[in-house]
């Protein structure tokens, strides 16, 4: 097979940097914290042709629904300041047909495998969880509750609380207990926070944070929206912002959960920001459109900008941003409303990091180094 | 197979409105037939712009002094193309090809006649060679709306044993459009095979004009592309598969080539009711318990 030949500017300088990549979203152990958002790689099949998937974390799959879906109308894109408008609509082959051939595939290409699903209603969610399974080759599942471009756009099961956790609470009834579940959630809420936290106590085993934000073009030489579906989901590094302080908020209030960050990463350095933030693994989404190989591109680009900052493992870096240092004032919108389900009290950010910290992560890194 | 290169410009030249890049391009050439195009990047890592641009590969040379190239026709209609009209010798672009699925080559020397509209000639002349090569008569209709809109007139005349031209506005050749003049070509040349390459409503003419001669259609479509890789399922088109089935059809990897009578053209822009999974459907046999569940 031929490969794209595109070196890093990293792998020109010296030696590969010898960190430790290895990312776990609970247990689900990846040699590498990279993986494609979904909806940006197809299956994986594409990609496989200018890197090798299977040096991926995962690829996290195009969501998946019970039936065969065509999808929405061209036009379905606009280029938008360092960003896209995008209204597939979900187009895909159904699940049937996703698992005879693009499981199967992914299963024989050896790549770790999350399959993301979505649905128009809790129980279509829920035949998805029993029918995948049934299904060896799946390293987790994705719930994808967020999508803005569904038929009843306004009323995402991510927009509540509520919602978003029976349709989480099913899935992980649903499926087999050793598979994590991560709930993938839209920023488009007022506070994302109380909805991770709603969603951790139906059973989400990790928050991936964040869906595109609902957007729209209006094309000033038709004078009509430049999609036909009107609105659409906003990506790219435009959004960055929005999603490293989604991820920041949530583990705030969810110092241990793990943590799929994306939106917007094109480069190792956007994807320090999200581990910084506390990311314990991040996709690559859009920038797979710019760049095809931009994943492994990533990687290497992430364990670079890792080790010239004095750290050795990828894990001591997750949520490094959130360390207070001695005499600091404690920021003072750190607690949550209400304390979470699990025991350990009312929550507090310094916990992870103190350990993140114990576990050698460097007291005083060099960023010059 | 497509490869990711980092590519320097050979050279620039204006033909027209259009602008000719040769780009090095090593892995390219040998394995491009006529239709495949390049996605080209633009600008570096820091561009806001960060959708490839898809391009007709217009020639390929294998070995020259520059390893393997690639030449393009950019027309400079947004940002984006005006940035890659823009560059100069020994500029460096980014761009990954060949991609999408290339005409398909008759396997008998029929007569065939090639018809190109505005820029959209740009694939025509090395599939011309091809054809000539396989023993095939090759004529062909370029048309734009204006003279300057044309591309390749000179190159046709080499490429084809007759080039007939149409201007809207008839400041060159025939006043009219492409299908205009595409009955008596076909009539002349007796051909059995029509291929064409340029705007959707030109294509949808041509296919039609082909079918009710008994041709066989091969039409390359300018679709918007977001990757050109087949991933983000942008650049869809409602195909009739070989079961009869009509599908939203991604036109980067299994087309951009199409047989002409396959697609639909008149419901482009539209998800036809009986697409396979399309809305209408969806209602009409229900999602299996879809009244349960959360609505609100």
């Amino acid at each position: 097979m031929t490969r794209a030949v595109v070196v890093p500017a990293s792998a020109l300088v010296g030696r590969p940097p010898d960190i430790d990549m290895t990312s776990e979203l609970g247990s689900l152990v990846m040699p590498s914290p990279v993986l494609t958002a979904s909806g940006c790689a197809a299956s994986g099949r594409e990609l496989d042709q200018f890197f090798d998937i299977t040096s991926l974390g995962a690829v996290v799959t195009k969501s998946i629904m019970m039936q065969p879906r065509s999808g929405r109308p061209t036009p379905r894109m606009a280029e938008t300041p360092s960003g896209m408008l995008n209204s597939i609509g979900l187009q895909g082959p159904g699940v049937h047909s996703f698992l005879e051939h693009d499981l199967a595939w992914l299963r024989e290409r050896g790549a770790r495998v999350v399959v993301s699903i979505a649905g128009n209603t809790v129980e279509e969610y829920t035949q998805l969880a029993k029918l995948l399974r049934m299904y060896d080759g799946i390293d987790a599942i994705e719930v994808n509750i967020s999508c803005p471009n569904v038929a009843d756009r306004g009323q995402v099961f991510a927009c509540r609380a509520d919602t978003a956790s029976s349709v989480v609470g099913m899935v992980r009834r649903n499926t087999d207990p050793r598979i994590p579940v991560l709930v993938k959630l839209s920023p488009d809420v007022t506070d994302i926070a109380t909805i991770a936290v709603a969603c951790e106590r139906s059973g989400a085993d990790g928050i991936s944070l964040i869906n595109t934000l609902l957007g729209m073009v209006i094309d000033t030489a038709t004078m009509r929206p430049a999609l036909a579906g009107v609105t659409g989901g906003l990506s790219g590094p435009a959004i960055r912002p929005v999603a490293v302080r989604c991820v920041w908020q949530v583990r705030e209030v969810l110092p241990d959960i793990p943590i799929l960050g994306m939106g917007g990463i094109r480069t190792g350095e956007d994807a320090l920001e999200f581990i910084l933030a506390g990311a314990n693994a991040v996709c690559v989404g859009t920038a797979i459109f710019n760049d095809p190989s931009a994943p492994a591109r990533v990687h290497s680009e992430l364990a670079s900008a890792l080790a010239e900052r004095g750290f050795a493992r990828l894990a001591d870096a997750v949520s490094y941003a959130h360390r207070r240092e001695p005499g600091m004032p404690d920021p003072v919108d750190l607690a949550p409303e209400e304390p979470a389900a699990d025991d350990s009290g009312p929550l507090d950010a310094t916990d992870g990091v103190a350990d993140a910290v114990a576990d050698g992560a460097p007291a005083d890194p060099d960023p010059g180094a | 197979m497509p490869v990711q290169v980092r590519s320097e410009v050979v050279s620039t030249r204006r033909a027209g409105i259009y602008h000719v890049l040769t780009l090095t391009a090593d892995g390219v050439p040998e394995t491009t037939r006529p239709g495949h195009f390049v996605g080209v990047a633009i600008g570096d890592m820091t561009s806001g712009l960060l959708l490839r641009r898809a391009f007709s590969i217009y020639g390929v040379q294998q070995r020259g002094i520059y390893g393997g190239t690639v030449d393009i026709v950019v027309a400079a209609t947004g940002p984006g193309t005006r940035w890659l009209a823009q560059r100069h010798r020994g500029d460096q672009v980014e761009l990954v090809g060949p991609l999408g699925r290339p005409f398909m080559l008759p396997r008998e020397p029929v007569s065939c006649t090639l018809v190109g509209g505005g820029y959209g000639s740009a694939p025509l002349f090395m599939l011309a060679e091809q054809l000539r090569q396989r023993g095939c008569r090759v004529d062909m209709i370029l048309g734009a709306s204006t003279e300057e809109k044309l591309f390749g007139v000179l190159e046709g005349k080499r490429a084809a044993s007759t080039v007939t031209i149409t201007t809207e506005d008839g400041s060159l050749g025939e006043t009219g459009r492409v299908t205009d003049a595409l009955p008596e070509v076909m009539e002349r040349a007796g051909s059995e095979v029509v291929y064409a390459c340029g705007p959707m409503g030109m294509l949808a003419s041509v296919a039609e004009v082909a079918a009710e001669r008994g041709a066989y259609s091969q039409c390359a479509v300018e679709e918007a592309m977001a990757c050109g890789i087949g991933v983000c399922m942008s650049c869809v088109l409602p195909v009739i598969g070989n079961d009869g089935v009509t599908r939203m059809v991604r036109s980067c990897v299994e087309g951009p080539v199409f047989q002409g009578d396959r697609v639909r053209w008149a419901d482009i822009g539209t998800i036809p009711p009986d697409t396979l999974g399309a809305p209408e459907a969806a209602k009409r046999d229900g999602v299996a318990g879809s009244v349960a569940g959360v609505s609100s």
